[in-house]
Formats: structure tokens, sequence, C-alpha cells
């Protein structure tokens, strides 16, 4: 299926859900298929009819979409829409959930993502992840930053580690805050200070993607605008998806925007034509703050 | 009266009370329009005349009932008029008294105990109407002074609070009262028994024989009183109990809080928790008659020496027994190190094992410990399982197959049967039994120190 006819079939739902009017949310038909862009050329995460199942309630339905290298991607979408889901599927995290169940095709650079033989360990050490609370483990900002790299048998050597773990924490732009205190407590620190080392973490292991998962949701605006400052570097190296409950945010640092509604994916499109010209009403709807 | 029935009748009062200051505020707070015009809900305006008419009632009752034998028995003693001198001799008197008044004196009745007798019964019955008459008086007067001072404007739900609070208060203080007592009878006695022995003694000597010649001329020890050989006893059972319950122990939990599926864990843990129910004497026999024979046999086949009653054995069936005490606290400790540590070190690309050894357990590792102090105070303090199977030789070593003895068995064989309680022999077991006290104490006193730590940080 092209983008082409994807775009068409969009367009006659956006018509048939003009007639329903007021119907916004709980027209169903108008979310079936996805509008504008979802897919790309240089797909670093290619997903296809993607549909994830909590037991016998369905989360997500048919998504397909494509995350491309060294790119941002925000999702944006109400409560619930699914858009955490979707994102715990890309490293399988959704594996820990009891009675969580994923069908679709995911490739990671053309490896598939699930699958028997799939071993999730070294996937996760591609797609790295940043939570939505900060989540340093009780040691020192020192092992904490050190952690990946050594269960990955990255760096043996002790000046090899130390380096990564600089280097880990310069690019998550802690090093400065924290160089003499290395070996206090990684809890000890601030919320965004945490928020920070946990990217920090992350990014030690040198994944080739980073999801993140509302990661400024607990931070107050300074450490949020570090944050998404740090995002706008990241992207040099690493292909990003973020979930985010902020418009704003998602227009500050992503290139392109998912807008999710109910499980579906209604929209993707350039982070300034889904804010400025929004496609779907629905994403119209939510970024003009009829609802969410 | 007797004591039943008044407490009978008092109760019948009080739910009299109730009644009344409930049906008194409700038909106030009608003619007022609403309960809503009174100052409490019209419960409470119950419970505080039951609580007026109730309360002194049965205090007066209570220190009646404890104070009232002492004032009889004085009572009586003094109208006696050649009374003997020594506090036996009187109480030897006043229980023939007490006999004859209730009619099983057998023997010879002299004149003069037959008055006191008579005296005695005179005072029993009045004390036991006076005590019906006035705890009755109090609270049914009492009752109606409540009723009188009953007005939509009284406070009382504040002032049936205080009440509750200060009886909360009291059963507060009832356990640490009751520590404290235990804690200074053993104490004193103790300090008894450092007037005959030594306290260096008995904390640094190396012989433990307490038994002593009953009289002068009897062929005995003199006894001796060094405890070191029960506190290596006590050690080294605890130490192998340690041994096998913290690893299994810890496994254990570890299994059923990091990988078993709900299912198994929902019936897992309520089946391991049954071995904590199982009483420490079945685990007695379970050593005694099992194992301690089958470690013997397997020595003696190796070609080791190996006593029938072993500290090896005692203390593998106490580290069974303790098992789910140390995985039932680490579960729980386990359990409540956050999801998201677990999902920060899965989502860096952690196997299972990885996210368990190098994240959670160390996490968990302060409650862990916490759990495993409070598992050690109780090895310690184990009893039956080592009177059945450790043996009684105060051996001092530090091989296992050879019999050992702790503090707890010596302080139960020390107090097993008629002994005199003025004998060092005796009171050796109440200076055991301080060691004990003290060192459990303090375990467990670090041990929720670590554990109440611990807790602050994840809350």
């Amino acid at each position: 299926m092209s983008t082409m006819t994807l775009d068409a079939a969009g367009r006659t739902d956006t018509a048939q859900s003009e007639v329903a009017g007021g119907q916004l949310m709980t027209n169903r038909a108008a979310v079936r298929e996805t509008v504008g862009q979802p897919f790309c050329d240089t797909a670093k995460l290619r997903m296809r009819n993607v549909n994830v199942f909590y037991g016998e309630t369905q989360a997500i339905h048919s998504v397909g979409l494509d995350i491309g290298q060294n790119e941002v991607v925000a999702m944006i979408g109400p409560s619930g829409c699914g858009k955490s889901t979707f994102l715990r599927c890309l490293n399988r995290m959704n594996d820990t959930i009891e009675g969580c169940r994923v069908e679709g095709e995911l490739s990671l650079d053309g490896d598939p993502i699930y699958g028997p033989k799939v071993d999730v360990v070294p996937l996760r050490a591609r797609v790295g992840m940043v939570f939505q609370k900060p989540n340093p483990f009780p040691k020192s900002i020192y092992e904490n930053v050190a952690y990946g790299p050594k269960i990955h048998g990255i760096a043996s050597r002790r000046a090899d580690l130390d380096e990564i773990v600089e280097n880990s924490l310069r690019r998550a732009g802690l090093w400065n805050e924290v160089k003499d205190r290395l070996d206090k407590p990684g809890t000890g620190l601030s919320g965004g200070q945490q928020q920070r080392l946990c990217i920090a973490r992350a990014i030690a292991v040198s994944p080739e993607v980073i999801l993140m998962d509302e990661p400024c949701s607990a931070l107050d605006p300074i450490a949020t605008a570090r944050i998404e400052e740090l995002i706008d570097e990241l992207r040099e190296n690493y292909t990003i998806a973020i979930v985010t409950h902020s418009m704003q945010q998602a227009a500050r640092v992503s290139q392109r925007t998912a807008y999710f509604h109910l499980g579906h994916l209604v929209e993707v499109n350039d982070t300034e034509t889904v804010f400025t010209n929004p496609e779907h009403e629905l994403t119209e709807a939510y970024i003009t703050g009829r609802f969410g | 009266m007797q004591t039943p029935t008044l407490f009978a009748l008092l109760l019948l009062l009080i739910l009299v009370a109730y009644g009344t200051g409930f049906r008194r505020a409700v038909s106030t707070a009608r003619s007022l329009g609403g309960v809503r015009n009174l100052a409490a809900l019209p419960s409470y305006y119950g419970l505080y005349t039951a609580l007026w008419c109730g309360l002194p009632a049965l205090i007066l009752l209570g220190a009646w009932l404890v104070f009232d034998d002492a004032i009889i028995r004085a009572m009586v003693l003094n109208s006696i008029a050649d009374k003997p001198e020594m506090i036996s001799g009187q109480n030897l008197l006043y229980a023939q008294i007490q006999n004859l008044a209730a009619g099983h004196l057998i023997g010879e009745k002299s004149p003069e105990l037959q008055s006191a007798a008579d005296y005695f019964s005179l005072l029993r019955s009045r004390s036991n109407n006076l005590q019906a008459f006035l705890s009755l008086v109090l609270a049914s007067g009492l009752a109606a002074f409540a009723l009188l001072r009953l007005s939509p404007k009284l406070r009382a739900r504040e002032k049936v609070e205080k009440v509750l609070r200060i009886a909360l208060i009291a059963c507060a203080c009832a356990a640490i009262l009751t520590t404290v007592g235990i804690l200074l009878s053993v104490l004193f006695e103790s300090l008894r028994f450092f007037q005959s022995v030594p306290v260096t003694e008995f904390l640094f000597g190396l012989h433990w024989s307490p038994q002593m010649a009953l009289r002068a001329d009897q062929v005995g020890s003199s006894g001796a009183f060094g405890a070191v050989p029960l506190f290596t006893g006590t050690l080294m059972v605890s130490a192998i109990a340690m041994f096998v319950a913290v690893p299994v122990g810890l496994m254990a939990a570890i299994y059923l809080a990091e990988y078993a599926s709900k299912r198994v864990r929902s019936l897992a843990k309520p089946i391991l928790e049954i071995l904590a129910g199982v009483p420490t004497v079945v685990y007695g026999f379970f050593a005694a008659l099992t194992v301690a024979p089958f470690i013997r046999d397997l020595a003696t086949s190796v070609g080791l020496e190996a006593s029938s009653e072993s500290a090896l054995a005692a203390g593998l069936v106490m580290g069974i027994m303790i098992i789910p005490f140390v995985s039932s606290l680490s579960d729980d400790v386990i359990n409540a190190v956050p999801q998201s540590l677990r999902d920060g070190a899965l989502g860096l690309g952690s196997t299972k094992s990885e996210t368990v050894r190098k994240v959670v357990i160390p996490a968990a590792l302060p409650g862990i410990v916490g759990g495993v102090l409070l598992a050690v105070s109780r090895a310690i303090g184990e009893t039956m399982i080592v009177v059945m199977a450790a043996g009684l030789a105060a051996n001092l070593t530090a091989n296992p197959l050879e019999s050992v003895t702790t503090v707890t068995v010596q302080i139960v064989t020390l107090l097993v049967g008629d002994q005199e309680f003025d004998s060092p022999k005796t009171l050796a077991a109440f200076a055991l039994g301080l060691m004990l006290f003290i060192s459990t104490l303090v375990l467990n006193f670090i041990a929720l120190h670590v554990v109440k730590k611990y807790r602050e940080q994840y809350d």
C-alpha cells in the first residue's frame, strides 16, 4: 500500500467525519487509516500493521510507521491513546507486562524485532530507553553510567570505562555538575539531573535508537529545557522516538510528529505541518485544545 | 453478690446508659430540627453517657479486686493475738484460716482459729456486698450526672475520643511495660547470681558444669559457671542454621519474586510459609530421630567420628525451620524494589539474571540484611530443636559433628523440675537469659533500623 492511496483514503474519511459533525470522539471510521507521511526512505525503524493486545483488549490497531535515521519523531495524543504502548514495542519492553501480545512486522535496520529467533538483549542494547520517571539505580553516579558498558563487555579496562563514563556524562550535559562527586549515589541528584543521568546511562552503551517515554513529565521547566536541548544535540548521532504530552515540546524537538487517537495512528507529518496545517480534523481538534 | 453477676449488671447498666444518652440526643436533635444542630452525632452522646457510667465503676471494681485480699488479710491477722513473726509462718496461718472458712480444714480446730475464720468469712461477705453496692451506685450516679450534662452544645465526640486515645496509649504501654518488667526481673535475678559468681568468670570462663552439691557432706562438683562453651555452641548452631537458611531462603525469594508466574507464586508462597507453622517440637523429632542418626552414619561411613547428637543436625534442621522466615521477608523486600529499576536495567539490555543480580538484589540488600538479622535472633533464641538434637554436653569445640549445648538448652535444663530459687545453679539460668535477651534485643534493634532505613529510600 503506497502513501498516495493512504492519503486519498484519509481525505475521504475526513469528508465523512465532517458530515458526522460533533461526533468527533466516537467516530471510529474517521481514524481507520493514517493520513500524512508515515513512511520514509531512510527508515531506521520500520513498523507495519502493528496490533497490540492486553489480554482481550486491543490497545493498538494496525499501526504503520517509519522512524528515519537521525530523526526525532514525536508521538502525541490524549492519555490512553496507546503511544507509550507503541513505543515500548520498539525495544520489546512490553515483554515484561503479563498478557501483552504484539502482532505485526517490526524491524530495526531490516532485522526483525519480534520473532522466535530474536535475542532481546542485543536488541535492547541497540534500542535504548529513557523512562517517564527518572530511575537511576541505587548505585554511585559512576556505576550508574558504567553499568551498561560493563554488562555488555564494551570496556574491559578501567581507563576505557572512565572514558566512556565521562563522554556519556558530557554528552548528557551532566559532566560539569557531577565530575567531583562521581562516587556519590545517583539517587541523591535532583530530578532533572537524575533524568540526564538516565540519558547518559542509555547512551553509554552506544545505542542506535533512543526511545523516550515522556522524559520531562516529572521535571520543572528549566530541567525540561535542558533535556530538550540535549535531544536536539543527540539527534546528530542517534535516532530518537519521543512520547510527550506537551505539544510545545513536540513542536520544539521533533522533525516529524505522529498523532495517536484511541489506539489508531491518525496522522503523521512534518512537525510544522502537524502544528500549523494538520490534515486530519482529529489532529486539529487535539492540537487546538478542543479535547485531550 | 458474686463478681460475675456484678459484672453482668454493670454491663447492663452501661448498655442502658448508652441507649438513654443516644435517645436523649436524638429527641433533642428532633426538637432542634436535625442531628446537624448537635455538636456531635447521637452515638457519641450515647458513648459519652456509657463511659461516665461504666469507666469509674469498672476502675473501682478492678481496684477492689486487686486490694481487697490484702486488706482482709491484714485485718484478720491483726485480730489474732499471738501471730508468728515470720512471713512464711503468717502465710501458713492465713492459709489455714482460709481453708477453715471454706470448710476444707481437717484435723484439730483451735477456738482461736475458728473465730479468726468466722471473722474472715464476715469480712469477705461484707467486702462483696460493699463492692457491689458502691460500684452500682457509682455507675448509676455518674450515668445520671452525664445525662444531666447532655446538651446540644456538649462536644461529646471530643471527650469520647480523648478517653479512647488514653485507652490506646494504655494498650501501647502494656507491651512496653511487660518488656521492661521481664528485663527487670531477669536483671535482678542475674545480679543475685553475679553476687555468688563473678561476672568475669561467667563471661570468660571456659568450663560449664552447673551441678552444685546440695549438702555440705555430699560428694560433687562445686559448680563451674563459665558460659563460653554455651556461647560458642549457640553461635555454631546458629551459624550452621544461617548457612542453610540464607542461601536457600534468598534463592526461594528471588524465584518467587522475579521468576515465578502469578499462579505458581500464589501457590508456592503459602506452602513455603506452612514450614513456619510447623511446631518446633516436631522439627525437634525430625532432627533427633532422622537427621542426627543420618549424619552420624554418614560421618562414620567416611571415617569420621560423630556423636549421635550433633551441632550439625540441630543446625541443619533449624536452618530449614528458618527458611520461610528469610524467604518471606526477602520476598517482600524484593517486591518492594520499584519496577522502574527493573525496566531501567532491562532497557539497557540486561538479561533477567543480570537485572536481578546487579540491580534488584543490591537495591534490596539492606532489607534482606535486616530480614537475615531477624532470622539470626530467631535462631539464637530457638530452644526445642537444640534440646532434642544438639545434646547437653557443654563441649568447647569447633567440630560440628560433636554434641554441643546452647544457652537456651541450659536455661531449660537448669529450670526443669523442682529447683531452689536461691542457688547459683538456678540463678545462672537468669544470667543466661539476660545474655540472650540483650543479644537478641541488639540484633533486632539493628535489624529494624536497617529495614527502616531501607524503606525510606523508596517512599
